[in-house]
């Protein structure tokens, strides 16, 4: 049964400060409702290819696109594009947990804020349905008004993934999010996005293979800016196709 | 073509010990067989009991190759090519032990027969041993150089151990359908081919583990190729 | 000895030094203090600061214009100081980051600080005191918004810069345009820094007397007219401490009195917040 897809990225190619040439023609669906892994040695490009997702590369000068990444048959990469609306559907997670120097609540009403929600009383239920689904309501429903800061750096992380489900939305990227984290913080973690996959698509970067492993269906493994396999994940550690790949889960280099 | 080794040196050696291990095995079980069969056709008792202990000693090896590999599947979270080599390895394992125990049945066999008078000359047993001895190794080979090829060819060799061992017992059933003397006998030596029969297909079975983890195929329960029955 | 007796000789001497240097600077606080305190104590009372100035040699006086004065300068000084020193430190630290101009600003802005206030007093003088043809208190603000401007924009710059990089990014992810960022997030993550940053500059003008003396120069009446020349409690200080009349002396070193404390509470006040803040 073919799965839907809710990006595609074709022939994406991108350039740092103007000429140094970063993802070499990249080609891959991202499939809904699943969680799709980058992964790679240091320097490959996954963390760059994951901030093309929600263009954050524009945030600097000189950064340059080619190629096209669809969403729904629109090229988000062209302009003129309207970012906040775009980056309201793709949310993205740091690896450091980033909670702001507000309260708990403001902090996940901010995104409501920025969509237009400004007032207390339609923002309460929003904030209370994102904190359920980033299972973190239980421990801080008697606390909204508490300073982000007081929670623990796993919970500071489940309050950042809350934010971002807060406006709702189709795609959730993930930048290495657990390697701050303690073991048993990245276990919470990682059963989250085997739970949130069920309603939205997670696209992940991480260094630890065996994560990759553990949570995610699909896995592209890059190196040197290119895309060298796409494929499910239970295929690339049990027979990888390129040889490349297979080296590097095996650990024969990385 | 050039392996490249893991960064890991610790880890390279410890998959190289597994493999040796494996190949002294399997020496150890293709040198029981032949011994099994010697003692048969000397008709030498002494040897074949001194088949029946030195099975202890595979068993112990046996059980020592199987916890390294547990022991590399938690430590090392093995993926792609090492996993199927660890997973090959603890299978083959398991298929090296039978062999060795049937060596020992063979062995236990040969001094029962070895009590009575020869009953015809032994032709094709020491054909269908030697073809197994030949299998054991072949798969062995082929586990150690990677060789899919070789490992087709025993699939192939155990259809004509299978032959064998129906014309064995085709010929035996003639003799203890003549001289009801001889059932006793024939059905010893009947068991004797059975035996062998089934570590050709032990053999068979390390060489489909080698063709898994060198393809990703597994190839086990398909019939070998070019193969009319 | 061995090393461990010379060591230990050493640790002692180092740390008896060290307390012997702290005590004493202390010391000279508490003296200064003290003597300020006994010295204007006898004029410390409520007339100072309800009554005006009475003519010279009569008893009786205060010093409620220069209080009032000193207040509208400074309040008028730092309503043009702290937004153009928080937005130029804003810009310096937000949308030049790194740039060959931020750099250049903040060279400027550290040489500004060590300029001499009496300088910045006669260059007030030159353009906001001649033209107009007399001093007045607009004169004292801008003289004083000067000296402050580079404090407020230099700490801002710094509190901004302190504020880490990723949450300006997770503020851009959920979609929010640079102004809000800084607005809604880095401001608020940066707000005691900066807030602390203005105490410490109002604390520091509240001391100032050479650039009133060329600007807002003095005025024995009371007044609220910031166009004229307006008192100022340190002018007065000045002229007060230079006169004839014992009255005039204990005045002075009561208001001595008062201006240290009020810079010595705001000092505490800004340290207070950043403990309670960061607790």
């Amino acid at each position: 049964m073919p799965e839907s897809i809710a990006l595609t990225v074709k022939d994406l190619n991108f350039y740092y400060s103007g000429n140094i040439h970063v993802l070499k023609k990249v080609n891959l669906p991202v499939y809904k409702n699943s969680v799709t892994a980058l992964i790679g040695p240091s320097g490959c490009g996954k963390t760059t290819l994951l901030r093309c997702f929600n263009r954050m590369h524009d945030l600097y000068p000189h950064n340059r696109y080619e190629g096209e990444i669809l969403l729904e048959e629109k090229n988000i990469l062209e302009n003129p594009v309207d970012l906040i609306n775009l980056r309201s559907r793709i949310g993205m997670v740091f690896q450091k947990p980033t909670p702001f120097p507000m309260s708990i609540f403001d902090n996940i009403a901010y995104g409501l804020k920025l969509k237009g929600i400004k007032k207390r009383t339609e923002q309460s239920g929003l904030v209370e349905k994102a904190l359920q689904q980033a299972h973190l309501w239980a421990e801080v429903k008697d606390k909204l008004k508490a300073s982000a800061y007081e929670l623990s750096g796993g919970q500071q992380q489940r309050l950042v993934i809350a934010r971002a489900l807060a406006v709702n939305p189709e795609i959730l990227l993930f930048d290495e999010p657990t390697s701050a984290l303690d073991p048993l913080s990245t276990a919470k973690i990682e059963e989250l996005v085997e739970i949130l996959k069920k309603q939205i698509t997670i696209i992940i970067v991480t260094h630890n293979m065996q994560q990759a492993a553990r949570i995610s269906d699909w896995t592209g493994f890059l190196m040197l800016g290119e895309l060298i396999e796409f494929d499910r994940t239970d295929k690339i550690f049990t027979t990888p196709s390129q040889k490349l790949t297979e080296d590097y889960v095996t650990g024969r280099f990385g | 073509m050039e392996e490249k080794r893991h960064i890991n040196i610790q880890y390279d050696k410890e998959l190289r010990e597994v493999k040796e291990s494996l190949i002294y095995v399997g020496a150890l079980t293709e040198k029981a067989i032949e011994q099994g069969i010697r003692a048969l056709l000397n008709r030498d008792t002494e040897l074949a009991r001194q088949v029946i202990a030195n099975d202890s000693q595979i068993d112990r090896l046996d059980a020592e190759i199987e916890e390294k590999c547990i022991r590399l599947l938690a430590l090392r979270q093995p993926a792609a090519r090492d996993l199927r080599f660890i997973t090959t390895a603890i299978k083959i394992n398991g298929h090296l032990e039978r062999i060795g125990d049937m060596a020992a049945n063979i062995a236990e066999k040969a001094i029962i027969l070895n009590q009575e008078p020869l009953l015809k000359p032994y032709v094709d047993l020491p054909r269908m041993a030697e073809i197994t001895q030949g299998m054991i190794k072949e798969s062995l080979d082929a586990l150690v150089n990677e060789d899919v090829a070789l490992a087709h060819k025993v699939r192939k060799d155990d259809q004509i151990v299978d032959n064998l061992n129906e014309q064995i017992f085709r010929e035996l059933l003639t003799f203890m359908m003549e001289n009801t003397q001889t059932i006793h006998r024939a059905l010893i030596i009947s068991q004797i081919s059975k035996l062998l029969e089934r570590v050709s297909d032990h053999a068979e079975g390390i060489a489909d583990m080698v063709i898994y983890m060198v393809t990703g195929q597994n190839v086990r329960h398909k019939p070998a190729p070019a193969e009319q029955g | 000895m061995t090393k461990e007796q010379r060591r230990k000789t050493e640790g002692v001497i180092a740390l008896s030094l060290s307390t012997f240097s702290a005590i004493l600077g202390l010391f000279w606080l508490a003296f200064i203090l003290g003597d300020v305190l006994v010295q204007g104590m006898q004029a410390l009372n409520l007339t100072l600061f309800i009554n005006d100035p009475a003519p010279a040699g009569v008893e009786g006086g205060g010093l409620r214009n220069a209080f009032v004065g000193q207040l509208m300068i400074t309040l008028c000084a730092s309503l043009i100081g702290v937004p153009i020193g928080v937005l130029g430190g804003t810009f310096l630290a937000e949308y030049a980051r790194g740039r060959k101009i931020a750099r250049m600003i903040s060279m400027l802005s550290d040489i500004v600080v060590s300029v001499p206030s009496i300088v910045i007093g006669t260059f007030v003088y030159a353009i906001l005191v001649r033209p107009v043809g007399h001093f007045s208190g607009w004169a004292g603000a801008v003289a004083l918004a000067i000296i402050m401007i580079p404090v407020v924009l230099r700490t801002t710059e710094d509190m901004l810069s302190l504020v880490p990089w990723e949450l300006r990014e997770a503020a851009f992810a959920l979609g929010a345009p640079y102004y809000k960022v800084i607005i809604q997030v880095v401001y608020r993550g940066a707000a005691t820094g900066i807030l602390t940053g203005i105490l410490l500059s109002i604390a520091r003008v509240a001391g100032e007397t050479a650039p009133l003396l060329f600007t807002s120069f003095n005025n024995s009446f009371f007044s609220l007219d910031m166009n004229h020349p307006l008192s100022s409690l340190t002018a007065t200080i000045f002229q007060y401490a230079m006169g004839p009349y014992k009255s005039w002396h204990a005045q002075a070193w009561a208001a001595a009195f008062v201006i240290t404390v009020f810079i010595l509470f705001l000092t505490l006040l800004g340290r207070l917040i950043i403990k309670w803040r960061y607790r």
